[in-house]
């Protein structure tokens, strides 16, 4: 294991922030490749429970980022991966909010988000992938994900209804 | 009485902090919803059709896209003090409830009990994430593609674990000029 470079965690998670779009999923397996692979700061485990911890947790999707950091390196960590997100997204925000309210139909915006969308989805779907072989030892783990799926797909339910599932069943020894 | 034409309602810095900890305290499981429905409908800070643009624009930027949502909202009606105090109220409580959750994750995490529960929690969570793939993916148009651009995107980064910087530069350019060209 290295020793957590703060710096470098912070410049990496910035060029990261300027690459999520479409959300914070995009980037998780370049966070995983990171974090993990490079630099071995956290098992692939540890991070899979990490990211499913911050599922529970209130507030938008990309709090398992703050989590990573902290798992890294404490507060400064935490801070580390928190603060690239806000700066940079933040200021161009405002910057391309200028320009959409003059011009609000610019045709290039929609060929963006139409290209993008796809991309974000195999990232998404790479997000996916990355994390099920890090949880799912056994064709069991796999079950209870796809039964996941089907669920989300088929029923009405909060999702913390299946977290809080999850969590009984592997309590129960069934996962 | 000053600048009523485009600002609407007047929203103080406290007003927008308050806010948005309530947005995202309440926002278990998909914070756009809750957005939605305090910015729109009890506040009446934003009309439906204002709210849908503003997502969808913090759709088309890089990060998450309600935050650049907070980011949006505190600035238009409080300037950047505004955009501050939305963003502190929007991720300050979020963090610190993760980060409890971690002093817990690391002290308890090797019980036996506790690994089993986070094994299970794990597995439901991925199955969050695919859902909201498969999703999404129903409403891609039926061309080739848009799902060869995915595909690609999930093999590089997913499976041969390229760097996403070197992947989406590679990728991007071409799937944003064949959206241009096929553009109707």
């Amino acid at each position: 294991m290295d020793r957590p470079n703060l710096g470098a965690l912070f410049l990496h998670f910035l060029m990261l922030s300027f690459l999520a779009i479409g959300g914070a999923p995009t980037v998780l397996p370049d966070m995983h490749r990171y974090v993990v692979e490079a630099h071995h700061w956290m098992t692939s485990t540890q991070f899979a429970e990490v990211y499913a911890l911050a599922q529970v947790a209130p507030g938008p999707n990309i709090m398992y980022v703050t989590l990573i950091g902290w798992q890294v390196a404490g507060w400064a960590g935490a801070a580390a991966t928190t603060l690239p997100w806000l700066v940079p997204a933040g200021t161009l925000t405002l910057l391309v909010g200028h320009v959409h309210s003059r011009y609000p139909q610019a045709a290039l915006g929609r060929a963006i988000r139409r290209g993008l969308t796809p991309i974000s989805l195999g990232l998404m779907l790479a997000s996916g992938w990355i994390l099920m072989r890090a949880v799912n030892h056994d064709w069991r783990g796999y079950l209870l994900t796809l039964l996941t799926v089907v669920m989300v797909l088929r029923t009405p339910w909060n999702p913390l209804w299946l977290l809080a599932a999850g969590a009984l069943a592997g309590m129960a020894g069934l996962v | 009485m000053k600048q009523a034409e485009s600002h609407g309602p007047h929203v103080s810095v406290l007003a927008l902090f308050l806010t948005f900890s309530r947005i995202t305290l309440s926002g278990f499981g998909g914070v756009p919803f809750w957005a939605r429905r305090v910015l729109v409908e009890r506040q009446r800070w934003l009309t439906e059709q204002e709210f849908v643009d503003l997502l969808a624009l913090g759709q088309l930027l890089p990060g998450p896209n309600v935050l650049n949502l907070t980011v949006m909202v505190g600035y238009r009606f409080a300037g950047w003090a505004g955009a501050a105090a939305a963003v502190s109220g929007f991720l300050g409580w979020p963090c610190l409830v993760v980060i409890a959750m971690g002093v817990l994750h690391q002290r308890y995490g090797d019980l036996p009990l506790v690994q089993q529960a986070l094994t299970g929690l794990s597995a439901v969570a991925v199955g969050l994430l695919l859902a909201t793939v498969v999703k999404m993916a129903m409403v891609l148009p039926r061309q080739w593609r848009p799902w060869l651009f995915g595909m690609l995107a999930f093999v590089g980064v997913g499976v041969v674990r390229w760097p996403l910087l070197i992947v989406m530069g590679a990728l991007t350019p071409w799937a944003i000029a064949a959206a241009w060209k096929g553009k109707d």
